[in-house]
């Protein structure tokens, strides 16, 4: 049995979870996109052990709204109850005994599939993993750090780009590097949080052992989701590396001075990933980063930090978009956000983020107000002055 | 009569199809809230986005004879969002717009949906001189919802319930038509609910939504400091706190006065914890406030009756947060995620007779208690909560803290108390000894604005 079982029926349905600490708002956002109490964290807590109890029977709605949650810790961060950390980890058991019974939404279900015969969610050739690359040398034992790319980066045109642009930004700055190339494989963060558990157990385990092989000691992730999965999961399968999310890599360039960026104008909001600030607390690399730009101005969001709302893209849904179809939808709520504060940037450090901020902002039609940009490219465009 | 495709299909013609939900997990939540009460499914789910919209459901309701039930949060923990013979919950936090501000008059004019939470953030950021009495509840309790059960908050001492700080009503009346309530009837302003015209507010204040759905409401707002302080006392004799309370009131420097009781941990047992809560806009006021409320209660410091303790900032924490999470987290004491407490308004003479009865009460049916008293009015009365926590994975322990709260509202009616956001059985209790005229007059009321019967049904049934 596992752990959730016996523990979801504590939640009280208080109703924290939909909150930022402030209360200034609704920050969770499949119940700020549906706006039914069923797609609350409570909600979904509520629904779950009824599931379990026989109650209510499984339908293709309830497997929509275990699914529409992001997954983006937004409900353990505000949660009073002392089990708070523990709140995502029940919605993935609960979506691993339905992949276990193999009822799914069919989204998710092509999404397992793609995983399976591709190793990428997009049924990309494995071939062509490494079509953005241009070159871009080979992992070799006694390289620094390997760089992992994941599957945005690797097939995504608009994270293509970014992953280009941190590739200049490290050669620039004398970096020991390589890429895994066509032997890159899905890091398993997106199928564990959709509660594929086997999957998700073999690509860590198979990641794990391909850079024990290669003789890798340290990582740059150019995802948060592949950091997260890299730094909290890996270890349980022996895999021990030193991780780090590229911007991470980047601002400790800056601060040693290997990478000067020159003056560039801007002013630049950014956008918290869930996995790199809620997941990992990494919240000031990056804006160290872009305060080290000249002539960029930094302002914030309201929602920022521990309490950014998500972007909608998290567990899957860059790909499985259950959330779309509506100006309420998580990411356009955030671009018009991120133009509220005057910005005409709007800053991103995760590839799942800027795909799904870069549509919303066309969505909304603020392509030509606010352009989303990775930080590798901000800073890449700074370097070339 | 309509099928139910061709309701659902009317309610999907008037709020759109996002909006309304017939299916299966819907109908599970809404048919519940997190007390004690016996689930009901609605038929449906609906959330209006305008007045405009809550009447056309009204219409499609009264035409159809179908009920309604209008519901905020449904954190009342007492069922009263339960919709005991189904039809159709009106989900009305949709309704979420904080229409006006007006600083020279203090009052805010929210929509029904507008939460607690989300007033005080807004008040904070763009009037941060204003501040409204928040409740403890958490913080997506509605204020339309707190206001029509009657809920307490943080200004209470000094103001009364928060239905008594309300300045104003929009309200979809049972047969469809809008109708505003107090000067918003002939003024633009919404400052007085009432005075001097008749006070119309009665009519759907305390009736859970049984005579109408109110779609927009005016709050007072008070002065807020800019500095806010607790002053922590303790006490063992239960027999001193209805003093000690007088006594904090009399000074008319506290806001908010509540009285804690409860076994564990372990510091807590067999003593009383008072908490005073002060505001000043400077050091200098603070002090005086401070040194006030000590003279007041000097008398009690030198026969040793009741002491004062000095707080680190980790302790003072939570006590000053707003809203308190320390009142969910109760919910989670037997790791169970239920709690649910009889609160009934009483004189504040009655402390020390209900604190016996709790503890009796929790020993008899071994469930775990807490009980948390706020005084409304400079000592007219308190809200005494009877607070026993359960296990939702534990029936036996759900049915003897039922049983638990029964016997307290019977045992605080019998003592004079008057039961608060009472559930149906509850509500019953009370109609059997209510004055049989004023219970006529409430019958009366409810037929004459609701003919079809058709608002939150089986809620104030005068049978």
């Amino acid at each position: 049995m596992q752990k959730y079982v016996s523990q979801i029926h504590r939640c009280f349905r208080c109703g924290y979870c939909k909150f930022p600490s402030d209360y200034s708002s609704f920050n969770c956002p499949s119940y700020r996109r549906f706006r039914f109490d069923s797609y609350s964290t409570g909600g979904r807590l509520w629904l779950i052990y009824a599931w379990l109890k026989g109650e209510i029977e499984w339908s293709e709605h309830l497997a929509d709204v275990l699914y529409a949650c992001t997954t983006c810790r937004n409900c353990s961060e505000q949660c009073p109850m002392k089990f708070a950390p523990d709140i995502v980890d029940w919605i993935v058991g609960a979506r691993s005994d339905m992949v276990e019974k193999g009822r799914i939404p069919p989204r998710v279900a092509r999404f397992f599939e793609a995983i399976y015969g591709y190793g990428n969610p997009f049924k990309q050739l494995r071939s062509d993993r490494a079509a953005w690359a241009n070159g871009t040398r080979r992992y070799t034992r006694g390289d620094e750090y390997l760089l992992y790319v994941g599957c945005l980066g690797s097939y995504d045109e608009n994270a293509q780009r970014m992953a280009r642009d941190l590739v200049h930004i490290l050669n620039a700055s004398g970096v020991s590097f390589g890429i895994l190339g066509e032997e890159e494989e899905c890091c398993g963060n997106e199928v564990h949080m959709l509660g594929e558990a086997g999957l998700s157990q073999n690509l860590i385990e198979k990641n794990t052992q391909k850079f024990k092989e290669l003789g890798v000691t340290k990582i740059i992730t150019l995802c948060p989701h592949g950091y997260n999965t890299m730094k909290n999961m890996y270890p349980a399968a022996g895999g021990n590396f030193e991780v780090y999310h590229y911007t991470q890599i980047v601002n400790d360039l800056i601060k040693r001075s290997k990478t000067k960026p020159a003056r560039t104008r801007a002013k630049v909001t950014y956008h918290d990933p869930c996995f790199l600030g809620r997941y990992n607390n990494i919240y000031d690399e990056p804006r160290h980063v872009l305060h080290s730009v000249a002539g960029i101005e930094l302002v914030e969001m309201e929602r920022n930090r521990k309490d950014a709302f998500c972007c909608g893209g998290g567990s899957g849904n860059f790909v499985n978009d259950l959330l779309a179809g509506s100006p309420d939808s998580p990411a356009r709520i955030r671009a018009r956000e991120a133009y509220e504060t005057g910005a005409d940037t709007l800053a991103v450090a995760c590839p799942g983020c800027l795909t799904m901020l870069t549509d919303a902002v066309k969505a909304e039609n603020l392509d030509d107000k606010l352009a989303v940009k990775d930080i590798s490219q901000i800073l890449k465009q700074a370097l070339a002055g | 009569m309509m099928t139910v495709s061709a309701l659902y299909d009317s309610l999907v013609k008037i709020v759109g199809k996002d909006f309304v939900s017939n299916r299966k997990e819907e109908r599970y939540f809404y048919a519940r809230d997190g007390g004690l009460m016996p689930p009901h499914e609605p038929d449906f789910v609906a959330m209006p986005n305008t007045a405009e919209e809550v009447q056309e459901i009204v219409k499609l309701a009264n035409r159809e004879k179908v009920p309604l039930v209008p519901k905020g949060s449904g954190l009342a923990l007492t069922g009263l969002v339960i919709p005991q013979r189904g039809g159709i919950v009106l989900d009305m936090k949709r309704m979420d717009k904080i229409v006006e501000v007006n600083e020279k008059a203090r009052y805010v004019v929210v929509e029904a949906g507008v939460t607690h939470g989300i007033l005080k953030s807004y008040l904070q950021k763009h009037h941060p001189d204003l501040r409204h009495s928040l409740p403890d509840a958490p913080p997506v309790a509605t204020v339309v919802a707190n206001a029509v059960i009657h809920g307490q908050g943080r200004l209470s001492q000094q103001h009364g319930f928060n239905s008594d700080m309300v300045s104003g009503l929009e309200v979809v009346l049972p047969t469809g038509e809008v109708c505003r309530i107090g000067s918003c009837s002939v003024s633009p302003y919404w400052f007085s609910k009432g005075p001097p015209l008749p006070d119309l507010s009665g009519l759907f204040l305390g009736w859970f939504g049984t005579t109408g759905i109110i779609t927009r409401l005016g709050l007072k707002l008070f002065p807020c400091k800019k500095m806010r302080d607790v002053m922590l006392f303790l006490t063992d004799k239960a027999e001193l706190v209805p003093d000690i309370m007088l006594r904090l009131s009399h000074t008319e420097m506290v806001e908010d006065v509540v009285v804690s009781a409860q076994p564990l941990p372990l510091r807590f047992q067999g003593t009383f914890w008072l908490m005073a809560y002060i505001t000043g806009d400077s050091d200098e006021e603070l002090e005086f406030k401070r040194k006030m409320v000590w003279d007041a209660l000097w008398e009690h410091f030198e026969n040793r009756d009741v002491g004062y303790l000095s707080t680190s900032p980790d302790m003072k924490a939570p006590l000053m947060s707003m809203p308190s999470k320390d009142t969910c987290r109760f919910a989670d004491v037997s790791k169970g995620g239920g709690f649910q407490y009889a609160g009934p308004i009483t004189p504040i003479e009655k402390f020390p007779a209900f604190v016996r009865k709790l503890e009796e009460v929790a020993a008899k049916y071994n469930v775990f208690y807490a009980s948390s008293t706020r005084l409304i009015g400079p000592g007219h009365c308190m809200m005494f909560s009877f607070s026993f926590s359960f296990n939702r994975a534990n029936p036996d322990e759900m049915a003897r803290a039922k049983k638990a709260l029964d016997e307290c509202s019977r045992f605080a009616l019998e003592e004079g108390g008057v039961l608060w956001k009472a559930d149906t059985y509850e509500q019953k209790l009370m109609m059997d000894r209510m004055d049989p005229n004023t219970l006529a007059l409430m019958q009366k009321i409810k037929e004459l604005l609701d003919p079809n019967g058709i608002m939150n049904p089986g809620n104030w049934e005068v049978k």
